[in-house]
């Protein structure tokens, strides 16, 4: 860190955290109309503060800082953008810039018309996931993690549960008390390396912790409790009811970011506090679960009646791919192999962020469309809904791994690095997996083609059509962009620090 | 000594709260035993304080600190979940 | 072992045992009121630890606001039936739940007891740099200056603690005030309490946040004791709340937090880093920061209490 506790750019990453923080506190003395216009007029800058950070960070070559208050660590508390963050700072600008403007069809509220209950929380709910997204990408103490992760929960939950319907209460409810008992078990792990080094700040632990009882005990608390709240399997349970029963703006930023900030924390406490430190035995047995995740999840999704739950059950699934990076990144530490497990898991996380929140648009579309979102019922929906149904089928792309799409170029650098590893068994869990998403998107956009069933088509929703697809479109493209780009997530990688 | 007995009761308070988190299915019994389980947290965070005495104060005061802002947090948790289990409770099956 | 020692033990031993009582408790009701013997017994456990401020918090809010809370849970309960999604577990599968939980607190007992010794400590730092913030209670300088964000971001919490739990109101209930009605109680302790109590509360809470910059108290504890004289009038049914569209009401529980933001903010503009306060006026500003702060926070803490409005 810089000596004084700060790098020229690092209000960058401090903007991009308090304004939606401040737009969601201001959002509930503004009403929901305001409120709206509000979360609308922060979205272009947060996406300008996002491209900003991106552009410092590669510049650089080195992380940007900013000290509160001009108190450094660990007396104080600092933020910390590095590529990582850079990288998932713009996923979740643009995913929320696009929910958004998808979202005013929905929660709008019409100049003159009454406060509605949805519209009132809607808002307010968005900009607390981004803000406290943003949050947990940049934080760098323990403790501020920790709080980023409740207002993350406290956004999301009501989100879950926001049409009223008594089984979406019941989701939310299980949701919620998931997420306290994931959370919860990370703050005991911070007590413990509190215990043992005198700080929480991230950087700081990383030279102060070692392999003792208290560490251990801590590390497997706090990996417990971040894996509760990504949904790994076994304790994905909770997923598919909440985010299937959100409405579809909802499910889009629950499934592309919520589980992500806590995977991201992962990450943090794996390769920043812990560097080193977890045997090769708890990579391997993290992936196991996620190779599970890949298999189980998708087969769950290729078994499902209704649309939405199958793609709940997807993102049980595409969750998985994210923790096949921990056993590559151990194989071969500080070599090429490492940085493409490292460049393959973030990028997984950024294409599937894009393509998720593009399906789930794309369903919420066709489901209101056809006045259902049975698959049996589907018939039609090709004629009634084509674009929707063609977003569908380009965000499939992109989860199935087909080039030139950004999830192709994601699994293709955990499988490269798979090979390279020595660790073929992977490979054969991202091809089969590949398999299986073919299948269960192929089975939506079969029975959508086919022809007759569906009645006089509704009037079109032109605008929110052409943001799920600009989405869809987006995590296509992602794979067109240059590898060397992503060199930018390497920026700050704390595994290679000296 | 006060610290250690403090400590140990907050692991066996975290053991407490998870058994009656997982083992009991009523969702107001689940709420208390959540928070048994933040309150053996925040005891192990005012053990370590406790045992962080030094510069004349009786306790390191940052952990102390957190332990305040935890409280506050588990609250506003405690109140949407009981919020959440009494609009289930109450619900007709409409909005 | 001295006489403090026998009293760790003692606090120790009944707060086990009220917890075990709260987890095996056959009735929700007898779980409840144990949680809040729990909770005051807490106080106590944070008065042996040397932490003042969190034995107020705990007394204030841990038994005094979730007892509130839960025993009118518990209340409604009882009238509407709990909902119950899951089946109780089977015999065998809690034994190896509890199993699972006695490893957990093993383990974690083992790291308490090989914490290193002497521990690391920030105590020193603490009081190196409290004189910058001119405050006495190094707690309250850590809140409100060295982990500023965190209290700010917890505020903030609260701001949307409340959205969350309104959202939750049922559409036919919409607009309406927040919480249920509550029998009017014209005779008996509650009512005289009512009646009596919230200007001395109200005395008793500014004195609590005045002294907390420099002795154990703050903003937290005063809060909690305002929203608790808001409430009593309510519980004995002699005030209705506001609904939920009053602007006032809203505007109460967004200016706090939006206040720290603000001059996060102008320690950005002025001093370089957000919450930087400018040299001198350190004191100043996180009073005046915490005189607003403790309004919106004593209206988020009586909302959330109250919960949404119900269908009536």
């Amino acid at each position: 860190m810089p000596p004084d506790g700060a790098t020229p750019w690092g209000f960058l990453p401090l903007l991009a955290v308090m304004l939606p923080v401040a737009g969601m506190v201001a959002a509930l003395p503004l009403g929901a109309r305001w409120a709206e216009r509000l979360a609308l007029a922060l979205m272009p800058v947060g996406l300008l503060l996002a491209l900003g950070t991106a552009v410092a960070v590669q510049a650089a070559g080195a992380p940007l800082w900013h000290a509160l208050g001009h108190w450094a660590p660990p007396l104080g508390l600092a933020l910390r953008a590095d590529g990582l963050s850079a990288a998932m700072l713009l996923a979740a600008a643009v995913v929320i810039g696009a929910t958004a403007v998808f979202a005013r069809a929905q929660f709008g509220t019409p100049a003159g018309a009454p406060e509605a209950r949805a519209a009132f929380a809607f808002w307010p709910l968005l900009l607390g996931i981004w803000g406290a997204t943003n949050l947990a990408l940049v934080a760098n103490d323990l403790f501020t993690a920790y709080v980023a992760l409740e207002l993350l929960t406290f956004a999301a939950m009501p989100l879950v549960a926001l049409d009223g319907r008594r089984e979406t209460l019941a989701a939310a409810l299980r949701y919620l008390m998931f997420a306290l008992l994931g959370s919860v078990l990370y703050l005991l792990g911070a007590a413990l390396l509190y215990g043992v080094a005198g700080t929480l700040d991230v950087v700081l632990l990383a030279g102060r912790v070692d392999g003792s009882l208290p560490v251990v005990v801590a590390a497997a608390l706090m990996t417990a409790g971040l894996l509760a709240k990504t949904a790994l399997l076994p304790l994905h349970l909770w997923l598919p009811p909440a985010h299937a029963g959100a409405p579809a703006a909802g499910s889009a930023v629950l499934s592309a970011l919520v589980v992500k900030g806590s995977f991201v924390l992962l990450l943090r406490l794996w390769y920043g506090v812990l560097a080193g430190i977890p045997g090769p035995a708890a990579g391997q047995l993290l992936a196991a679960l996620g190779a599970a995740a890949i298999l189980l999840g998708s087969v769950a999704a290729l078994a499902q009646p209704r649309l939405k739950l199958l793609v709940a059950y997807s993102t049980v699934a595409q969750i998985g791919y994210l923790f096949l990076m921990f056993p590559l990144m151990a194989a071969m530490p500080d070599t090429e192999t490492a940085a493409k497990a490292w460049t393959g898991g973030i990028l997984q996380a950024v294409s599937h962020a894009l393509a998720k929140a593009a399906m789930f648009l794309a369903v919420g579309l066709m489901a209101a469309r056809i006045g259902h979102d049975r698959l049996d019922g589907l018939a039609g929906a090709g004629r009634a809904a084509p674009v929707p149904l063609l977003t569908f089928g380009l965000a499939g792309l992109t989860l199935m791994g087909v080039p030139p799409s950004g999830g192709f170029a994601a699994k293709w650098l955990l499988l490269s690095a798979a090979i390279e590893g020595g660790q073929w068994w992977w490979a054969l869990v991202i091809l089969a997996g590949g398999l299986l998403t073919g299948g269960y998107v192929y089975r939506v956009l079969a029975a959508g083609l086919a022809g007759g069933g569906a009645g006089p088509p509704a009037p079109r929703a032109a605008a929110p059509e052409a943001i799920a697809l600009g989405l869809a479109i987006l995590s296509v493209l992602l794979g067109l962009v240059p590898l060397a780009a992503f060199g930018l997530v390497q920026v700050g990688r704390m595994d290679m620090l000296p | 000594m006060t610290a250690t007995v403090f400590g140990l009761l907050g692991a066996a308070l975290v053991g407490i709260g998870l058994f009656g988190l997982l083992a009991r299915p009523e969702p107001l019994l689940r709420i208390l035993a959540f928070n048994l389980l933040g309150g053996g947290v925040f005891l192990v965070f005012g053990a370590v304080a406790r045992r962080g005495a030094a510069a004349g104060l009786a306790a390191d005061p940052v952990p102390q600190a957190i332990v305040l802002t935890g409280i506050v947090v588990a609250f506003a948790a405690t109140t949407l979940a009981v919020a959440l289990v009494l609009r289930l409770a109450e619900a007709e099956d409409r909005p | 072992m001295t006489a403090g020692h026998l009293a760790d033990l003692l606090i120790a031993a009944a707060i086990l045992a009220l917890a075990l009582g709260v987890v095996l408790a056959r009735q929700v009701f007898t779980a409840v009121a144990l949680f809040v013997a729990f909770g005051l017994l807490m106080g106590f456990a944070w008065v042996r630890l040397e932490a003042l401020d969190v034995a107020l918090t705990e007394a204030a809010i841990g038994a005094g606001l979730s007892g509130l809370l839960l025993l009118g849970a518990a209340r409604r309960l009882a009238r509407t039936g709990a909902p119950v999604d899951e089946k109780p577990p089977r015999r065998a599968q809690v034994v190896a739940i509890g199993i699972a939980c006695a490893t957990v607190t093993a383990a974690l007992g083992a790291a308490i007891l090989a914490l290193p010794d002497p521990a690391p400590s920030l105590a020193p730092m603490v009081v190196a740099s409290l004189p910058a913030l001119d405050l006495g209670n190094p707690v309250t300088g850590v809140l409100m200056g060295f982990r500023a964000l965190d209290t700010l971001l917890e505020a903030a919490v609260l701001a949307l603690a409340v959205i969350g739990i309104w959202a939750l109101t049922p559409n036919r209930a919409w607009g309406g005030a927040p919480g249920w009605t509550q029998p009017r109680a014209t005779e008996g302790p509650l009512a005289l309490l009512a009646r009596l109590l919230p200007p001395f509360g109200i005395v008793v809470a500014a004195h609590v946040l005045w002294v907390g910059a420099d002795a154990p108290g703050g903003k937290f504890q005063a809060a909690a004791i305002l929203a608790a004289m808001w409430l009593l009038p309510w519980m004995a049914g002699l005030a209705a709340p506001p609904p939920t569209g009053a602007a006032w009401l809203r505007a109460a529980v967004a200016v706090g937090p939006l206040a720290f933001i603000l001059a996060g903010f102008g320690g950005l503009l002025l001093e370089g880093a957000f919450l930087a306060y400018a040299p001198g006026a350190a004191k100043a500003t996180i009073l005046a920061v915490e005189v607003v702060l403790t309004g919106s926070i004593a209206v988020a803490l009586a909302l959330l209490v109250l919960g949404p409005a119900v269908a009536r």
